[in-house]
């Protein structure tokens, strides 16, 4: 009696302490570095947890059209997406993402604990209010990455000096960098002809948007009057805003290289990498990649921020938020993922891989700054960023911008004041069509 | 007794279903094969149609279900037809039509008529040319994007020992005005050998008794060619037109993949704009109206030229 009394209890005792119940977990994001750093450290998950992770990574050029399609479906594919920045309005408000103040106020965490701009970039909707549909899981902006071993040639830099009156070196301002690209383009280096600068202008998804606003921003565009939103006439096609958009179209015909009309984030770092650019505009997540590249990587790559232009100086947000998708049947594991992807150990791990951790704890580390030499310039780019609209509409208000940037740059359709106007015209169809206006 | 196979079946189907079988009529019968296929048939071809009428008189959003749907009239159709970005896919979309219906035309058909005189190795010629129309799209796009690269591109390297020009000096699918002929080369490469494999079944059928009796007559070869190949061959020209024009009208993948529709909207076909609207900026209503559009004009566009070729089939 006393045996089988024990064998209960202990079969008892063997349940009770069995985990809970182990879940199939799958992650959707874009197909690109950070995601395959994003694997390495979720295996520690896995480990710990006992639910399994699966993968879905599309291509930045599809990523967008592929998974909204998805959420708009309402598919059950995604448990948890690291989605764009821009899409956080619209999936907050059809309801594919799952509110997490109520979570992050049971499980102690912070948003506070996160470099602001990317809460307000990946996490709030509406802007500016703490109303939370993500934890910012990759911090992300435009940046410069340039060929230091070329700056540092005694003879380029005596002919640069020569002719510009000042050093060659990290540009401070976008007329500068023109200068620098200028001075780089169709030269001969190691027998090879060179170009200035690899920059975003493709046209199929985002690319020269992600790419001219960097550009517009430091001239004085704005999206809108700040104390009257939705009020576009005389901000978006500022007479600052128009003299950005003619410097991003001078910087394209002067200095980039030739077939370079439909490039984004892949083929700036493929000019970059095979030597055909002193210069490339990218986002901040190709860095790691660069710094480790045989060919250009180490000391003869450098990084510097988006230079000031004169009417300000930011550069472009990039980066995402980890969401739970309202349609998933695993909720609860994927709250689960986003509670230990929140911890502090678990952020400096993803720095280590490769990952832009967005938590103050890790950037603000004392060695943080010095643990890549990247780093600096990372910092420095997040405290100057700026995004685009979040709106539900954001992929009109996106493809209108497309179009019309590209149209002027590219083709070298109209003015660039005709650009902009037109651009305002666009934007304010978009906006009525939304009852915004 | 031998019993038929057919008797045979008979008797093995039951009594009950024999009658019921035998008490419906050939029509019934009719009905119930021709059922399923016109049920399928409004199911996919029919039912979208209709709907997506509908939705043109709408400013339904697919990627907001939840919202509410307003009809507005005409609305839609009017922002179209005076939306000059429209006029200007359809211009290009125009140009991309002609030009490669003419080249695929002539080079096709001239084409055909050399493998037609059967000359040593003419199956493996026939073999070669044919190639390209047996590659994938999506091959052929990313293949004739690595030709057309100025700094590696082979195609520059061509133009450039053919004319001494810099090959890194242009871009086929960076510059405006050559864009629309980079898109147009490579659909004739791609799909000439269809044009010549048409024309050649035309060429083929021509009986010889034809062009041995015109020669009696002491015809000219050019003379034979303009009265006896070119009408007979014409129905055969005629249809493969039909078929590339619609194909091509429709174009899409091959295009998306060198261009993405640019620089500017130089390249953006009907089509490519039409995936843009419906799928990208999600202005469905508008998409609906977009497509009805189109489907109104391929529709007419297609009636007249099938009169036409039954009249020349006929003549």
């Amino acid at each position: 009696m006393r045996k089988s009394l024990l064998l209960v209890t202990a079969f008892l005792i063997s349940f009770a302490g069995t985990p809970s119940k182990s879940a199939d977990l799958t992650l959707c994001w874009a197909a690109w570095d950070p995601a395959n750093a994003l694997v390495e450290l979720s295996k520690d998950f896995e480990e710990q947890s006992g639910h399994n992770m699966s993968f879905e990574f599309v291509p930045w050029p599809n990523f967008a059209d592929r998974m909204l399609n998805e959420l708009n479906s309402g598919g059950k594919l995604c448990d948890l997406m690291i989605g764009d920045s821009q899409w956080i309005g619209g999936s907050a408000e059809a309801g594919h993402y799952v509110k997490l103040n109520d979570f992050f106020d049971a499980e102690g965490i912070t948003m506070d604990d996160f470099i602001p701009a990317t809460v307000t970039g990946y996490a709030e909707w509406p802007k500016g209010t703490p109303n939370y549909w993500a934890l910012p899981a990759f911090g992300d902006v435009v940046g410069w990455t340039y060929r230091k071993d070329w700056f540092e040639r005694p003879e380029l830099q005596a002919e640069y000096k020569d002719k510009y009156g000042r050093d060659l070196g990290v540009p401070q301002t976008l007329a500068e960098l023109k200068d620098v690209a200028e001075f780089f383009q169709g030269r001969e280096i190691d027998g090879k002809t060179v170009y200035g600068a690899a920059i975003y202008t493709e046209r199929g998804s985002e690319g020269i948007t992600m790419g001219v606003t960097n550009a517009l921003y430091n001239y004085g565009f704005e999206y809108g009057n700040p104390d009257s939103p939705y009020e576009l006439e005389g901000f978006v096609n500022s007479d600052g805003a128009v003299k950005g958009l003619e410097y991003y179209k001078e910087l394209y015909d002067c200095c980039t290289p030739p077939g370079s009309s439909d490039w984004y984030m892949s083929e700036s770092i493929d000019a970059f990498r095979s030597g055909l650019v002193a210069l490339q505009m990218n986002f901040a997540f190709i860095w790691p990649g660069v710094h480790a590249d045989p060919n250009v990587g180490g000391d003869r790559s450098g990084y510097f921020p988006n230079p000031a232009g004169p009417g300000g100086h930011f550069a472009q947000l990039g980066g995402q938020g980890i969401s739970v998708v309202s349609y998933s049947g695993e909720q609860d594991a994927a709250l689960e993922y986003i509670k230990w992807f929140a911890q502090e150990e678990v952020q400096k791990k993803w720095w280590e891989l490769g990952g832009y951790s967005a938590l103050r704890a890790v950037v603000e580390d004392p060695g943080f700054v010095t643990s890549q030499p990247y780093a600096q310039t990372f910092l420095d780019s997040m405290a100057i960023v700026k995004d685009f609209w979040a709106e539900p509409a954001y992929a009109s208000l996106l493809l209108a911008m497309q179009d019309r940037v590209h149209k002027f740059v590219i083709a070298g359709q109209g003015t660039a004041q005709e650009a902009l106007d037109g651009l305002v015209e666009d934007w304010i169809e978009v906006f009525e069509d939304e009852g915004k206006l | 007794m031998k019993v038929s196979p057919l008797e045979k079946a008979a008797e093995a189907t039951p009594q009950k279903l024999g009658r019921s079988i035998r008490g419906l009529s050939d029509r019934a019968i009719a009905w119930i094969f021709v059922t399923p296929t016109i049920l399928l048939l409004l199911a996919i071809n029919i039912f979208p149609l209709i709907w997506t009428i509908r939705l043109s008189f709408t400013n339904y959003r697919a990627n907001r279900p939840n919202a509410d749907i307003k009809f507005i009239g005409l609305r839609n159709y009017e922002r179209i037809l005076t939306d000059s970005d429209i006029w200007q896919t359809m211009q290009a979309t125009a140009h991309f039509l002609f030009w490669t219906l003419l080249l695929q035309v002539v080079i096709g058909f001239a084409l055909a008529w050399l493998i037609n005189r059967k000359f040593k190795g003419t199956g493996l010629w026939t073999t070669i040319i044919v190639l390209p129309m047996m590659l994938s799209p999506a091959v052929v796009g990313n293949f004739w994007t690595f030709l057309y690269q100025p700094q590696i591109g082979l195609f520059n390297y061509l133009i450039s020992f053919l004319t001494t020009i810099d090959p890194s000096s242009f871009t086929m699918i960076g510059e405006v005005s050559l864009a629309p002929w980079a898109i147009v080369i490579v659909d004739t490469w791609m799909w000439t050998p269809f044009v010549m494999l048409i024309c050649l079944a035309g060429l083929r059928s021509i009986p010889d008794y034809i062009y041995e009796a015109a020669e009696c007559d002491r015809a000219s070869s050019w003379r034979q060619f303009w009265t006896i190949t070119i009408p007979m061959v014409l129905p055969f020209l005629m249809l493969a037109v039909l078929f590339r024009g619609i194909e091509n009208f429709k174009m899409f993948d091959l295009v998306v993949l060198l261009t993405g529709g640019g620089p500017g909207s130089t390249t953006e076909l009907t089509s490519i704009n039409l995936k843009r609207e419906a799928f990208e900026k999600w202005r469905t209503g508008y998409a609906s109206a977009y497509a009805v559009i189109l489907f109104v004009t391929i529709f007419g566009l297609a009636s007249i030229y099938v009169k036409a070729l039954n009249k020349v089939k006929d003549r």
